[in-house]
């Protein structure tokens, strides 16, 4: 089944943000929407607000004004102050940019804190050990151990998160993210600091992911190369403000995105 | 050689899962509970039971308390022997005045009611973290003693400040005597240890660490940071409750705030510094190491007056103990920040090729 | 009074970012060298130089020993640390000097100031007046010479961010010494104050205790918070006593400047004059 025709309605819908801390203001009136199943990046120079558009979907950045509507479960939800926690129970994932991960955990159970929101046993449940508590361990186990198969990670699943090389540590977040099975994904510079053999496997690992999962993806990224590959459509920010929407080859000509690139003044 | 683990598979999630993976761990374990069980309370003598094993017990099941606090869920907490106080008095003022309820749940009742206060101060964990929240837990410390000290109900109005604790009761059978309390610690303890690294395996145990290596992750990933928090302080205090009521009337056998200073916090803490943070097994080894460091201490001493005729004052005694304790304390830190817990794991790795070179 | 004590914790961390609950066991270590020396019949300034020197050893050499093999280790691991260290310093002190409570004189007595009393009728003893002055001496000094001083620059590029200051060429172990043995100074000054009022004993130590509150008011990284969180402390702390203690039973000065801690944590917890701490993801 090609891609353009899996693509479906608007999951997610940005209206009017605006994000302004003290007086920096970090996003002036962005407005794009997301469709299900595809894969959107947005892309700007440095400085142009991405992270915090990211921050402010999931929750950690509360708009001063605007409104994030999201289709879950068949319903629209509107909000704009959102918490993170919140978000999570929604179906939204995230990657972040400086690896977010636990650092005096196994890989193993790292990715299995993904899970955190399936399990219902509780606390006496799990001190005891019994029934519902242990197979809700094992069923989440085998779930988690399909997820760390798929990333190839097996070879390094008891290993502490803190030991293992950046481009690793970046595979285990995805695989985290992965194992709260969301709708929604947003993955924030996730090739980052990444050579090119991984930054192949990466763009592999994301791909797969739309494909087999069929996860909504947003993407941050400053890589055009990846970019243009993988993405459906591209969001264009500068100075906090939306400079351009549309497929990665109409982005690519337009003149504003030139110029905001070239850093030519305007 | 003898530790090897080739040709022990383990082919299911379950097994893998096991407290203790490796055969030969099952097997050491299963007869360290055997003999700590069956054979020692009638080999070992009254000094040992009542003045080594006894306490040994009760310090490791509070260092367990605090290491669920401070090692997995990383909250920084200096009010331990406020928690320990807490289920000592209330076992007491349980048994006195509801005695129809028995001792075990009266032991239960109280910690919970440790676990409810432990709720209460770590209200402010939500909003503080690090050194701050600890100085939230002195609040605590201090607080509790005084309150129980002011408070003329908890000690049943008794005119010269110490009371007696009851003997213990189960089923008409007394437990009075140093092997019958030691073996009541024993089970209790090991029951406690157990449930513990259960919880610590499972969800609970990755929702604490997730909120100590950064909890604003934990957070965006779906962690409920205050029902983790609170639960922390709750599960801990109700550990270090019943640590304190055994402390009471398995060891002590008074009740007095006395016992319960922000020295005794301190210990705590140093046992599970030196033990290792964050490991059950680092708990234990940590109690065992500070009981044992002033036995340690006179026999050294006792040597070097045989060897040298001079014999050291008591309080030079003490304040070498003291001195010994920090630098020890300062030794750990620099050389395994993690412990004898670790030290153990690192045995134990070299065991698996023992007793070839490498 | 506090807020001598306070000041020496804010130095440390503010230039190396380690808590030194230790501070309060060096109070007790200065006052009690000082005092022994002079009970032995050494002269008085000559014993206070002889501390001083003292001190400032003490200081170097916690650095050399403690500090510098730990250098890159989380703050909890380094504040676990100056925890022992608290023990060694106060065996130690009551090792070589014993551990009896000592008497000093420092001419300055205990006893109200009569003019105040006539005038306002507020009751301050010559001793806080005094301690209240040699406290705005010392910040003032301590003020300027971390403004203007390129050392003053340097300690504050330390306690930012250790590794920076390395790569920018600041000699780390230079700058942690001189900070150590002002702490040191500090602690003497603070453990005379205390000593002349209460008597050198074993309780001096925690003094260190009380002045956790009294950072937390005044922010761990501020020196006039230091000052101005000395004074709600201590004052806040009688007047409960004097006020809220007999509806209660008395004995609230253990524990008040705790809850106020706490309030204020809850409010504003990076008291009244410290930097806001933000949690970058």
């Amino acid at each position: 089944m090609s891609r353009e025709q899996r693509i479906g309605e608007t999951v997610l819908s940005v209206e009017g943000v605006s994000l302004a801390f003290g007086g920096v203001k970090a996003l002036q009136e962005v407005s794009f929407d997301v469709r299900e199943h595809e894969v959107r990046a947005i892309i700007g120079p440095n400085g142009a607000g991405k992270s915090s558009m990211l921050n402010v979907i999931n929750g950690v950045y509360h708009p001063q004004q605007g409104t994030i509507r999201l289709r879950a479960n068949g319903a629209w939800k509107e909000f704009h102050d959102m918490d993170p926690h919140e978000a999570a129970s929604m179906g939204i994932a995230r990657t972040f940019q400086n690896i977010a991960l636990f650092k005096g955990m196994t890989v193993l159970d790292n990715v299995m804190t993904g899970r955190n929101l399936k399990m219902r046993a509780s606390f006496v449940e799990q001190a005891i050990w019994i029934g519902r508590a242990r197979r809700e361990e094992m069923a989440h186990r085998r779930a988690v151990e399909e997820i760390i198969d798929f990333m190839e990670i097996q070879h390094i699943r008891k290993t502490p998160v803190g030991k293992l090389p950046y481009g690793l540590q970046k595979r285990v977040e995805l695989a985290r993210a992965l194992a709260a099975e969301p709708t929604l994904l947003l993955l924030d510079e996730p090739m980052s600091g990444m050579n090119l053999e991984e930054k192949q496997d990466m763009c592999r690992f994301v791909l797969d992911i739309n494909d087999d999962y069929g996860t909504t993806v947003v993407l941050i990224e400053h890589d055009m190369g990846v970019v243009m590959d993988i993405s459906d459509r591209v969001v264009v920010l500068d100075y906090g403000r939306k400079i351009a929407d549309g497929t990665p080859d109409e982005v690519r000509a337009n003149q504003d995105v030139i110029d905001a690139y070239l850093g030519v003044a305007h | 050689m003898l530790y090897r683990e080739a040709g022990q598979f383990k082919s299911t999630y379950a097994e893998d899962q096991q407290i203790f993976p490796i055969r030969q761990d099952r097997v050491a374990v299963f007869l360290l509970l055997a003999v700590a069980f069956l054979v020692v309370p009638y080999v070992a003598n009254q000094y040992w039971l009542s003045a080594i094993l006894i306490p040994f017990l009760i310090f490791s099941l509070a260092a367990l308390g605090l290491n669920i606090l401070t090692g997995y869920a990383g909250q920084l907490s200096l009010g331990t022997a406020a928690f320990m106080a807490v289920g000592g008095f209330m076992t007491y003022n349980f048994v006195l005045r509801m005695a129809w309820l028995g001792i075990i749940p009266s032991f239960i009742l109280a910690g919970i009611c440790a676990a409810a206060v432990g709720i209460v101060f770590g209200l402010p964990s939500l909003r503080i973290k690090g050194f701050y929240l600890a100085v939230a837990t002195l609040a605590c410390q201090f607080f509790v003693l005084w309150a129980i000290q002011r408070i003329g109900w908890f000690m049943n109005y008794s005119p010269s400040g110490v009371i007696t604790a009851q003997t213990i009761e189960i089923l008409g059978y007394a437990f009075d005597t140093p092997a019958t309390k030691y073996l009541l610690t024993l089970a209790i303890v090991a029951l406690l240890a157990l449930l513990a690294k259960n919880l610590m395996r499972s969800e609970t145990g990755r929702a604490f660490m997730a909120v100590r290596d950064m909890d604003v992750a934990a957070s965006v990933i779906g962690i409920p940071m205050m029902k983790t928090k609170l639960l922390a302080f709750a599960i801990s205090s109700f550990y270090c409750g019943i640590a304190g009521a055994l402390y009471v009337f398995c060891y002590l056998g008074t009740v007095e705030p006395e016992a319960f200073t922000l020295d005794l916090s301190f210990r705590i803490l140093f046992m599970i510094i030196i033990g290792g943070v964050g490991s059950i097994l680092g708990s234990f080894l940590g109690a065992a190491f500070i009981i044992l460091l002033p036995i340690f201490l006179s026999v050294l001493t006792g040597a070097f007056t045989q060897a040298t005729g001079i014999e050291p004052s008591h309080a030079v005694l003490s304040n070498l103990e003291v001195i010994i304790f920090g630098g020890l304390i300062i030794f750990f830190l620099i050389v395994e920040p993690h412990g004898l817990a670790r030290l153990w794991q690192i045995a134990k790795e070299k065991l698996r090729l023992w007793p070839f070179p490498h | 009074m506090y807020s001598l004590v306070a000041l020496g914790f804010v130095l440390i961390y503010k230039a190396s970012g380690v808590f030194n609950f230790a501070q309060g066991a060096m109070v007790f270590f200065a006052a009690l060298t000082f005092v022994s020396l002079v009970e032995r019949g050494v002269n008085f300034w000559l014993a206070l130089v002889i501390t001083v020197a003292v001190m400032v050893v003490l200081g170097i050499s916690i650095e050399k020993v403690v500090l510098r093999p730990l250098v890159n280790q989380p703050p909890i691991t380094l504040f676990m640390a100056t925890i022992g260290l608290t023990f060694v310093l106060e065996g130690l002190s009551q090792l070589i000097w014993g551990s009896q409570p000592h008497l000093l004189e420092l001419g300055i007595q205990d006893v109200p100031m009569e003019w105040l009393v006539q005038s306002t009728g507020i009751v301050i003893s010559q001793t806080d007046v005094f301690a209240a002055g040699i406290a705005g001496i010392l910040v003032a000094a301590l003020a300027l010479f971390f403004q203007y001083t390129r050392i003053g620059r340097a300690l504050r590029a330390v306690a930012d961010d250790h590794q920076a200051a390395l790569a920018v060429g600041i000699p780390l172990k230079h700058i942690w010494a001189i900070v150590w043995a002002v702490a040191g100074i500090v602690a003497l000054v603070a453990g005379l104050m205390w000593g002349a009022r209460n008597g050198v004993q074993y309780a001096l130590t925690f003094i260190a205790l009380k002045a956790l509150p009294v950072l937390i008011l005044g922010g761990f990284e501020s020196i006039p918070g230091a000052i101005v969180g000395g004074l709600i402390i201590g004052a806040s702390e009688k007047l409960a006593e004097v006020y809220i203690g007999p509806m209660v039973g008395g004995g609230i000065e253990s524990w008040f400047a705790y809850v106020i801690a706490l309030l204020f944590l809850l409010v504003r917890p990076q008291g009244l004059f410290g930097e806001k701490i933000i949690d970058r993801v």
